[in-house]
């Protein structure tokens, strides 16, 4: 029975991404590419990767999703038309993709059996970190490193995004199209799933440390439901200068850093953690993490500050 | 039952294989539907493809939750919500709005 | 778990699939954008809270069951504030 199942998602995950490689009309293959982001996380469950699947949800189908939407919406002119993808444009995506692909496929199928790997090593440690779950732990323990620097990473693409606003613009209010106040089941949306997609994002960050979740995860969630927000018109998006919103994008990082070089001038190196006290310390680095990254991934689905008239 | 029928039933042999088996109807189901949605003539047609996803994935993965898969359940829950979290963004971006004479689209 | 446990669980998520099965058939066949809207929401809603009723006597009571119930009524509110949007989206570019 299983088998048939993960045929059907195979083949269903290939036709899916056939459709957005060849389908026509751009909205057509973006509601396909969110389609395709949706059932990759069913393909994630399948492979027994909860963690995986809720952030590729949260995602690849939310945020990446909305990402895209706006930007074909900006690229549109104004009866609509689209600006076509020159052969340069395609060749060079062709090339870029198929690389990729046949890269992964070598490196896929040449892999010796069993696979190396450092679950074993992991799993062993785990006690000592306090955590449960084994993904929270390389994440936030074993490769901690990686993870401070992948939220530098998503915060310094939030300041290229703001790069290209117009000089005299800096600092103002980005541009969205929201409702007008009048759209009743928008509201109606906001009021009911905001509040309880909140409290969903902050349960999958906590339940993270013993179970499937994770910050990220978490944070993927709030972002949406900001989104959610802005698209209803019941919050007003903030101005890039504002003081909170900035305090509230370096908070994540802040919180890291301090903790990392208390680690290092407590003489054990750089995001050590206390051994007897790891957890609630990992949890506080959550905390402002979950926070910084709805905030992060929110302003960037956004996009540059603007002036209300232009497009 | 036909032979080939009672051959499948005999095959499951716990409540496990059977959700497996109703998650493997639901998924070829919402296969259909998603191709037919997302080859309807107009946009509106597909901005539907995100609430076809969501109940039946929903609905695959509480069968899996049910079969004993961990995580499934909070997986669920967060699709519950993104799923129509993107049927706005889908509406939201999605409809062209009517041009008034020259002035420019606005955003979306 | 017991037979009769069982036997209610395979008729209820049978009954569910079968209106997913009724749902994808509206889908394919009604004429019209806001028929096959119908189809879908109602359908497969039904279908679902059938499928989760049937899931019911095997998840960990209570907060197993619990979660599942929340899970159904957050999709009820959900898809029946975005199809609102949907029919709404299909009633604008008339």
């Amino acid at each position: 029975m299983e088998a048939i199942f993960s045929i059907e998602l195979g083949l269903l995950i290939v036709a899916l991404a056939l459709h957005v490689v060849v389908g026509r009309g751009t909205f057509a293959v973006i509601v396909g590419f969110v389609a395709y982001g949706l059932v990759l996380s069913l393909a994630w469950m399948g492979l027994s990767a909860p963690d995986v699947a809720l952030t590729e949800a949260a995602l690849g189908g939310g945020v990446t999703g909305t990402l895209l939407l706006r930007a074909h919406a900006r690229l549109r002119g104004p009866k609509g038309e689209q600006q076509p993808v020159g052969v340069f444009g395609r060749a060079a995506a062709l090339l870029l993709c198929g690389g990729v692909s046949a890269c992964l496929i070598i490196v896929v199928l040449t892999l010796p059996a069993p696979a190396p790997t450092l679950a074993p090593e992991a799993l062993t440690d785990l006690a000592a970190t306090g955590l449960g779950n084994a993904v929270t732990a390389v994440l936030m323990v074993y490769r901690a490193l990686d993870t401070l620097l992948e939220k530098v990473v998503l915060l310094l693409a939030l300041i290229a995004v703001w790069s290209l606003a117009a000089d005299r613009n800096w600092g103002d209010r980005p541009v969205f199209e929201s409702g007008r106040g009048t759209d009743g089941p928008l509201i109606f949306l906001a009021r009911a799933l905001i509040p309880l997609g909140v409290m969903v994002g902050i349960y999958l960050f906590w339940v993270g440390a013993d179970d499937p979740g994770s910050a990220f995860a978490g944070g993927a969630m709030i972002s949406a439901m900001g989104l959610l927000g802005f698209f209803a018109g019941v919050c007003a998006v903030p101005r890039v200068s504002g003081a909170w919103l900035r305090i509230a994008l370096v908070f994540g990082i802040a919180v890291f850093l301090v903790i990392g070089l208390v680690g290092l001038a407590a003489g054990s190196g750089f995001l050590t953690y206390p051994s007897n006290f790891a957890k609630p310390v990992i949890v506080l680095i959550e905390v402002a993490m979950t926070l910084s990254i709805g905030v992060t991934l929110a302003m960037l689905v956004v996009g540059p500050p603007a002036e209300p008239s232009q497009s | 039952m036909k032979p080939g029928l009672r051959a499948l039933w005999e095959t499951v042999d716990s409540m496990r294989d059977f959700f497996f088996g109703a998650a493997a109807v639901l998924l070829a189901l919402v296969a259909i539907g998603l191709f037919r949605i997302l080859a309807g003539p107009r946009n509106a047609d597909r901005m539907m493809a995100a609430q076809l996803l969501g109940s039946g994935g929903i609905a695959v993965l509480l069968l899996a939750a049910g079969g004993g898969l961990p995580g499934a359940a909070d997986v669920a829950l967060t699709l519950a919500l993104l799923a129509s979290f993107v049927t706005v963004a889908f509406v939201q971006c999605g409809a062209s709005r009517p041009t008034a004479g020259n002035e420019p689209e606005s955003e979306e | 778990m017991s037979a009769a446990l069982n036997v209610f669980s395979v008729a209820a998520i049978s009954f569910g699939a079968f209106f997913f099965l009724a749902g994808t058939i509206g889908l394919l066949r009604f004429p019209d954008t806001l028929t096959r809207l119908h189809a879908l929401t109602k359908a497969d809603n039904l279908g679902l809270g059938l499928i989760m009723l049937g899931l019911l006597p095997h998840v960990t009571w209570p907060f197993g069951a619990l979660k599942f119930l929340a899970v159904w009524v957050l999709a009820m509110v959900a898809s029946a504030g975005a199809s609102q949007l949907v029919a709404r989206a299909v009633r604008n570019k008339r």
